[in-house]
């Protein structure tokens, strides 16, 4: 125990040595402003549609974008609230982009079990067609797609585009998960062996709780770029009840209806669900992204 | 992150002594776990092969989709790609994306992710760098159909932040940013270069995590200053990281679609049309179906073709560095 407590201490004198080394000169405030100045230009579209979200036409027209809104205006999110009947779609969102999470990374986990530990062979080239796969542009895809899809009865069913992501995403999971499990330490695989331990048993007990940070980050990823679709729900959901959030303001946008505050306000309402879900897993996600350039 | 399987020496060289290992009549080992496979081959084979060749299959027909009738058209809908001067357009347009979504965020990437790292997060302590990051990583959470209306009506000529702002500073006739074919396209520019810059800044700071601090200290005691550091030391020790970010990147910018729908529609004059959008158009809007599959088929050879020499030349960066050290 005092061997531990004491330890710490010359590494501790020494990085202040540095810190005080570097706590030196003006020209470190120069350098600061100029990266907080980039901050603040990345920042000024929001700042501007927080201002104007709650901000009536009539302030809009005499006052302009930079002002604060002189009185608290919610008719804009009430008119996007209703006209989308946001509900429905916010819960359209979380149930495509859920499901593909948790189907992606499973289906991942198995195809990187066969590649990275079963290492059968021709992997390389298997995950070279994985890798192509998650480079196809969805162009070339979308139009059989939509034509089977009509062919199995499920056109502009939420069905059709949870499958398609779902395989879309294990593509570029399967070839991260592969790389991992790749390196997975031989020794717990043989002693798991050894023990009788069946393929499907070290899978689970084995490989399985090792990998899951891995794994969890994967469906965060999932998630949000499953959430942030375009192109294909665009496609494949044509009604109001099926659609998600990025089609339902996309679909506002020719609306002559649609003033200043509306569409600040929708833009405003369609992002806080992803905001809200970054900042709670921003931790896992920022060690995933770390744990994955060490590898 | 950059640990590819297909360039990654070691994994040739496991496979063969433990393929050799097992007596010849027994079954190889990988063999049993075949069956983990089937369910991804079965997934892609429906949702991806079985597509992909469909639709080179209908690039060979005139086809107005839907019910009507096939009619067989050879390699005629390529024939009449090749004087079709939106698609040349269209693939010039490709290049502006690649300046927009790979070259500027990745080589501002490259020199925010130093300074966060290696100067304001010494000077001003790791709080204020992961602050900054996390502020120019923002555009990148949102979903780009949000951002792209959010644009959309910043750079409205009548009603739109920017321009009645300019006119509140005296300027009479502000531009019409996305309505003239002469403005539009560098202001979609501008719009992912502001979406694109977080991404290259995230991946360059973790990547510089793994860089050794002591290399730094070492430069520094013999007297290297910031700009020595950064051209010695941080770019060629994350090289792997830059090149998978330029290629990501550069699949993600021919691909480009939602921030052209949301922001122009390729418009006007078709100065913003990409080949995904076009072929969107032809799918769904002209009802051209064979023609929008011809359109889909090569861009999907030059994505892959362009993929294929990002790859390449970073095999070969990887091996000269080997022989080097």
């Amino acid at each position: 125990m005092a061997a531990v407590a004491t330890d710490p201490r010359p590494a501790q004198v020494r990085a202040t040595a540095v810190d005080s080394r570097y706590r030196r000169g003006a020209g470190r405030w120069l350098v600061l402003a100029a990266a907080v100045l980039v901050g603040l230009a990345v920042l000024a579209p929001f700042g501007i549609m927080l201002l104007n979200a709650f901000k009536s036409p009539q302030d809009y027209a005499a006052n302009g974008p930079l002002s604060l809104p002189s009185s608290l205006y919610l008719d804009g999110v009430v008119a996007f609230w209703e006209r989308t009947d946001f509900p429905v779609k916010l819960w359209n969102s979380v149930f495509i982009s859920a499901l593909v999470a948790v189907g992606g990374a499973l289906l991942s986990l198995l195809n990187a079990y066969a590649i990275g530990i079963g290492r059968v062979k021709g992997r390389l080239w298997i995950i070279a067609l994985f890798l192509l796969a998650n480079m196809l542009p969805q162009e070339a895809l979308i139009y059989p797609l939509f034509t089977m899809a009509q062919s199995v009865g499920l056109s502009n069913s939420q069905w059709s585009v949870i499958i398609i992501f779902t395989v879309i995403q294990s593509a570029f999971g399967t070839y991260l998960l592969s790389s991992v499990l790749g390196t997975f330490p031989p020794a717990l695989l043989e002693a798991a062996a050894l023990d009788g331990a069946s393929r499907w048993r070290i899978l689970w007990q084995v490989v399985f709780p090792i990998v899951r940070p891995t794994l969890s980050v994967l469906m965060i990823f999932f998630f949000i770029w499953t959430w942030n679709e375009f192109f294909i729900p665009l496609v494949m959901l044509t009604s109001n009840d099926t659609q998600t959030i990025p089609i339902a303001l996309a679909s506002l946008q020719g609306d002559r209806m649609m003033d200043a505050p509306t569409i600040n306000a929708g833009s405003l309402v369609s992002l806080v669900p992803a905001v809200i879900f970054f900042l709670i897993f921003q931790r896992t996600l920022t060690r995933g992204v770390t744990a994955g350039a060490v590898k | 992150m950059a640990d590819t399987a297909l360039t990654e020496p070691r994994s040739r060289a496991d496979a063969r002594p433990r393929a050799s290992r097992g007596t010849r009549r027994r079954r190889p080992q990988w063999v049993g776990y075949l069956p983990y496979l089937l369910p991804g081959a079965v997934a892609f084979g429906v949702v991806i092969g079985y597509p992909l060749l469909t639709n080179v299959y209908f690039s060979l027909f005139k086809w107005r989709g839907g019910m009507a009738p096939l009619r067989w058209n050879g390699l005629g809908n390529y024939v009449d790609l090749l004087g079709d001067d939106k698609f040349w357009t269209s693939f010039g347009n490709s290049l502006a994306m690649i300046v927009a979504m790979v070259l500027v965020p990745t080589l501002l990437g490259l020199v925010l992710a130093a300074v966060l790292f290696d100067y304001l997060g010494r000077r001003f302590g790791e709080r204020v760098s992961s602050v900054l990051r996390a502020t120019y990583y923002l555009p990148q959470i949102l979903p780009v159909a949000v951002a792209g209306v959010l644009w959309n009506w910043i750079l409205n000529s009548q009603t739109g932040a920017l321009n009645v702002i300019l006119r509140g500073l005296g300027v009479e006739t502000p531009p019409n940013w996305l309505g003239d074919p002469d403005t539009a396209l560098p202001s979609v520019m501008l719009v992912l270069i502001w979406v694109q810059m977080g991404y290259p800044v995230v991946i360059f700071m973790a990547a510089l995590q793994r860089v050794d601090p002591e290399l730094y200290e070492a430069a520094e005691l013999d007297g290297a200053g910031w700009w020595d550091r950064f051209r010695a030391i941080t770019v060629p020790q994350i090289r792997p990281e830059t090149f998978v970010v330029t290629l990501t990147c550069t699949v993600a910018a021919l691909k480009v679609f939602g921030p052209i729908y949301v922001l122009t529609r390729g418009g006007p004059e078709s100065s913003t049309l990409v080949p995904s959008y076009y072929s969107y158009l032809n799918f769904f809007d002209k009802s051209q179906v064979g023609y929008g599959s011809a359109i889909a088929t090569v861009l999907t050879l030059v994505i892959v073709a362009v993929a294929l020499i990002i790859l390449g030349l970073q095999n070969r960066a990887e091996r000269r560095e080997r022989e080097g050290v």
